[in-house]
């Protein structure tokens, strides 16, 4: 093992710098990635829509499959203005927020039932470990015997795919609290209510908000599938629709109406999370 | 001894025979220990020698540990921990007001971050702050309370030597000021003799040595009368003249 050091006699001194130039200490390279590119996240789309566009209008495209984005344009203005579009639009909204809206309750409340006492977790978690090993997209059939085939049985299963992400990850947050800040609690003489309020559930919301966007994009999975296969309105049925009468054009809007759908609510949890988790800013900057 | 003598007439805290184990391994084997009110006891010992067993007991933060023995003490109690135990989601007043109540509460804190040297900074993160910054953010926590003991479980161990003996002179300062008892649980000899009018070695789970330290403040570790009270220390903690 002594035989390799001999080669470093012979390499120049590094730090031997000329006198008069002080700033000849190399940096050493950066293994980041660098600074972010302005609006970095729009480049890659914006680029795809551009290839989309002119693959088109080169004719390079069949407009029985992939019509050209002017002609989705077009369709969209036209179900709008006809107010099938909205109509849809509405329906389809109203199930997702209804559904979205008891899971997040849901999720919520058996999370902080399940994480603040032992008697909570006993009969909650397991319970909902193992309805999360259950599909829930696997209930429909059983959900449209109990609740016939209505609203209810969708906003229900949309509630279910909802509540499961927001638990676990609320629960896990919940249970790693620090173990030193309960003992703060304690020596500074917190009742229960205010350790829960000052301590328990700020440490928590970092996870409930991983839960929360995980919930709002299981929302609109489960629109999609439940509209697409028991439905007779909403954005699904329209696509259905238009899949029956070969509308390659109609199926698209709808995809962009999805879109949009989840962008901007996706937007909209991550604004709210960093207005609400805004000291985080300083630990990460 | 101490210069006020009229305020160490009633014990803050008293400890008789108090045993702590854990797993069947004793901790603190029989401790005796009354510290008078407005007293300042540095509490030396080795690594695991029963120093935080003996302040958690004090602190009553000990749920789950087997032991017995009588324990008195005040109903205000402060703890600084060796970390500042700030809450990141809070901001810096909201973490000094932490578990305090009442219409001046505000004003309380405002004025213990002021004592600290931290007015100005009452709305910052404590992620913005330095770590002796966030230490004196968590003294300040504890004198908001108005305790009549402060304990302290190695409040500087996590500071730079610089920062350290700044943080020396404002906690022997707010002392002077507030006059709580103290109980600082250290294992540095000069932190101790420079600090503390009492100095207790806890040695196989008692009290191996009361030193009464009998210097006028402030204090500085070079002061060579100091030399005997460190010797003597060392000694007890097993530390001879030429191991050093």
């Amino acid at each position: 093992m002594a035989t390799t050091t001999t080669t470093t006699s012979t390499a120049p001194a590094p730090t031997a710098a000329p006198p008069g130039a002080p700033d000849a200490r190399r940096r050493r390279r950066s293994l980041s990635p660098g600074r972010r590119l302005p609006a970095s996240r729009l480049i890659g789309p914006a680029l795809l829509l551009v290839l989309w566009a002119s693959a088109s209008a080169a004719g390079r495209l069949d407009p029985g499959a992939v019509p050209a984005p002017w002609t989705v344009l077009e369709t969209a203005g036209r179900l709008w203005t006809d107010g099938t579009l909205p109509t849809d639009v509405l329906t389809s909204l109203r199930r997702a927020a209804a559904g979205f809206a008891i899971g997040l309750t849901a999720g919520v409340v058996l999370a902080l039932v399940s994480g603040l006492s032992r008697v909570g977790e006993a009969l909650i978690d397991g319970s909902v470990q193992l309805n999360r090993a259950i599909p829930t997209l696997g209930l429909i059939p059983l959900f449209i015997l109990w609740l016939g085939i209505g609203e209810t049985f969708k906003i229900a299963i949309i509630a279910i795919v909802v509540y499961i992400p927001i638990y676990l990850n609320t629960h896990a947050a919940l249970s790693g609290i620090d173990h030193r800040f309960v003992e703060l609690a304690e020596v500074q003489g917190l009742s229960r209510l205010r350790f829960v309020r000052q301590i328990v559930i700020p440490g928590a919301l970092p996870g409930f908000f991983v839960g929360l966007r995980l919930g709002v994009t299981g929302s609109w999975l489960g629109l999609v599938v439940l509209e697409q296969i028991n439905a007779t309105s909403g954005l699904g049925y329209l696509m259905f629709q238009a899949q029956n009468y070969g509308q390659s054009d109609v199926i698209l809007v709808g995809l962009l109406v999805y879109g949009v759908f989840g962008l901007v609510s996706d937007s909209a949890v991550r604004l709210i999370e960093r207005r609400v988790l805004s000291w985080r800013r300083t630990l990460s900057s | 001894m101490a210069p006020h003598t009229e305020q160490l007439t009633r014990p803050a805290v008293r400890l008789k025979a108090l045993t702590r184990s854990f797993d069947g391994r004793t901790v603190l084997d029989g401790v005796d220990l009354e510290i008078p009110a407005g007293q300042f006891v540095a509490l030396l010992g080795h690594s695991g020698s029963g120093k935080s067993t003996l302040l958690r007991a004090v602190a009553g933060l000990d749920h789950e540990v087997e032991g017995s023995g009588e324990l008195i003490a005040p109903e205000r109690v402060s703890v600084v921990f060796q970390d500042s135990r700030l809450l990141p989601w809070t901001r810096v007043l909201d973490n000094v007001l932490l578990g305090t109540d009442g219409k001046e509460a505000a004003a309380k804190g405002r004025a213990a971050l002021a004592e600290v040297g931290l007015a100005g900074r009452e709305r910052s993160w404590p992620g913005e702050l330095s770590g002796g910054e966030a230490q004196r953010a968590a003294l300040a926590r504890s004198l908001v309370r108005e305790p009549e003991l402060l304990l302290a479980d190695e409040p500087f161990g996590a500071l730079d030597a610089l920062t350290r003996i700044r943080m020396h002179g404002l906690l022997r300062e707010l002392w002077e000021r507030h006059r709580p008892s103290v109980l600082l649980v250290t294992h540095d000899v000069n932190e101790a003799i420079v600090l503390a009018d009492r100095v207790l070695v806890l040695e196989k789970g008692r009290i191996g040595l009361d030193l009464t330290i009998d210097r006028p403040h402030p204090r500085s570790s070079g002061d060579p009368r100091l030399g005997e009270y460190r010797e003597r220390l060392l000694a007890a903690l097993g530390v001879t003249e030429d191991l050093k």
